[in-house]
């Protein structure tokens, strides 16, 4: 569903954002990009919802190959994504159920049918009882939750989620990891850039980890190893 | 209410001072191009007045036969660019110079012999009264056989064509001056709301709205603003036009067609400057 070949990205000002990356991920999978800040786990993330043009190599992304992706191609792609970030990204003068309705009604979605979906995703993360809150009134972890609902509403086959656990304590990581397992459970593939190590080994899900731009290991092909590498 | 309607809407709601100030920017230019039309169009008037007093004069040689002069009459009233023909005789010349040349009122009294021609005072229809009609018309004229002179206020023609010619270039020059300016402003304005906005606009890009979708709101907004501009600008006009109409001159003011034109105007300004701000914020995003 996700496959890159032999992807190169360069960075506008010269040198390598990605170096020769190749990998696939299948519907319902669970993968973790690791590596430290800088190896290119956003980057990766970007080439998939079409955020930056790929240098060379291909990118394939849920039908849609990123080299032939006219803009008006863009928008019906992100509509298979769900995209969540470290800094949650939601809007201050808008309440809970508000954020989440806002990405349905701007890919026009039936008004009608607009309530009982925000409603049905709020419910799914666990901040029914806070719909009408705005994000200022919400812990890190519900504004998390708020955001998680908001790519979750359209429906996605992927969710793509970028140090989603990057400003959250241990109590509210634990949490929204733990909702990023439910949402896999039920079908949804997840891709999760994180460089939290203690997570990675809590679960046994795939592991790709990128270092200056090069994938170094993926433990879908490579042996297991024994100690996590630093 | 539709999303695109609600959302260009909340703007003003969110940027109460900034949407203020563009529908301001804009009532202001369209009202020195309205004065400036205004001004135009009272011209436009004054010429109208000055031009129905244009006439071709044709004397008329002594002795010519009233009958003919009656079928000359009738003929000249036949051509297409002909308003009206007067014939004037030698007696009714001699009176009307009586009543105006006043000073001349003696002199006129001791003439023993009349020595005004009788005449022929021709006037164009309104759309006929420039230079080359004016010519054409004279030298019929003079193809009468008992016509002895024609004469017509040429250079005062040329000129009054000239000044419609001036009148007309500084409208244009001037009016896409401002136009221009107040696409600018209305640009510069959106362009602020546009930034104000980036945040919301990056999410409506991430969770997949259409780049059409994104920019209607702002397209919607900027034609408001510029109808609410033009509006703003017709009233500065009449209350500048009522001013003067009171304590200067009489004038006149738009026509509905005309008022309705410099709404329209605005609006399209609105819709122009909001759509060159949003389109290269779009692409460079």
């Amino acid at each position: 569903m996700i496959k890159f070949t032999n992807v190169f990205k360069a960075f506008p000002k010269g040198g390598l954002a990605l170096k020769d990356v190749s990998f696939h991920i299948a519907k319902g999978e669970f993968v973790f990009l690791t590596g430290h800040s800088g190896a290119g786990k956003s980057t990766v993330l970007k080439l998939i919802y079409a955020e930056e043009p790929v240098t060379s190599g291909e990118v394939r992304v849920s039908g849609f190959n990123a080299a032939e992706l006219r803009p008006r191609d863009v928008p019906m792609l992100r509509r298979r994504l769900g995209i969540v970030f470290q800094d949650f990204r939601l809007l201050e003068d808008r309440t809970a159920d508000e954020n989440v309705a806002f990405a349905l009604e701007v890919t026009g979605a039936r008004r009608s049918s607009i309530p009982a979906r925000v409603m049905r995703v709020l419910t799914q993360v666990g901040l029914a009882a806070k719909a009408q809150a705005y994000p200022r009134e919400l812990s890190g972890g519900e504004q998390q939750r708020v955001a998680i609902a908001r790519a979750l509403v359209n429906e996605p086959t992927v969710l793509l989620a970028d140090e989603p656990t990057g400003n959250l304590d241990e109590r509210a990581t634990r949490g929204v990891f733990q909702l990023l397992r439910d949402i896999n459970a039920s079908g949804t593939a997840v891709v999760m850039a994180t460089h939290d190590l203690d997570l990675v080994r809590q679960a046994p899900y795939r592991v790709i980890e990128l270092q200056e731009g090069a994938l170094v290991y993926d433990s879908a092909v490579d042996e297991p190893r024994e100690a996590a590498s630093p | 209410m539709n999303l695109t309607v609600r959302e260009s809407l909340i703007a003003f709601r969110r940027a109460p001072l900034l949407s203020a100030l563009s529908v301001t920017t804009i009532a202001f230019s369209l009202f020195v191009v309205g004065l400036f039309g205004l001004v135009a169009v009272n011209l436009q008037h004054a010429l109208q007045d000055v031009a129905e007093r244009v006439e071709i004069v044709a004397y008329l040689l002594p002795g010519t036969p009233i009958e003919s002069i009656t079928l000359a009459e009738k003929d000249i009233e036949a051509f297409p660019e002909v308003q009206s023909a007067a014939y004037v005789s030698e007696d009714s010349a001699l009176a009307r110079a009586h009543a105006e040349l006043v000073e001349f009122r003696d002199v006129l009294q001791e003439l023993e012999r009349n020595p005004l021609p009788a005449s022929i005072e021709v006037k164009l229809k309104p759309r006929f009264r420039d230079v080359d009609h004016v010519n054409e018309v004279a030298d019929r004229l003079r193809g009468f056989g008992f016509v002895d002179d024609v004469r017509f206020g040429r250079d005062w023609v040329e000129k009054l064509d000239r000044l419609r010619g001036i009148a007309a270039a500084v409208g244009l020059v001037v009016g896409a001056a401002f136009a221009v300016v107040a696409i600018i402003i209305i640009g510069t304005t959106i362009r602020m709301a546009v930034l104000q906005r980036s945040r919301e606009i990056a999410i409506m890009r991430l969770v997949g709205a259409t780049n059409g979708f994104i920019r209607r709101p702002f397209l919607l907004q900027g034609a408001i603003k510029g109808m609410l501009g033009g509006l703003v600008a017709i009233g500065l006009s009449y209350g500048a036009y009522t001013l003067i109409n009171r304590w200067l001159i009489q004038a006149a003011f738009f026509s509905k067609e005309q008022a309705v034109a410099i709404v329209g105007f605005g609006t399209l300004i609105g819709l122009f400057g909001s759509a060159a701000s949003v389109g290269r914020h779009l692409r460079r995003v």
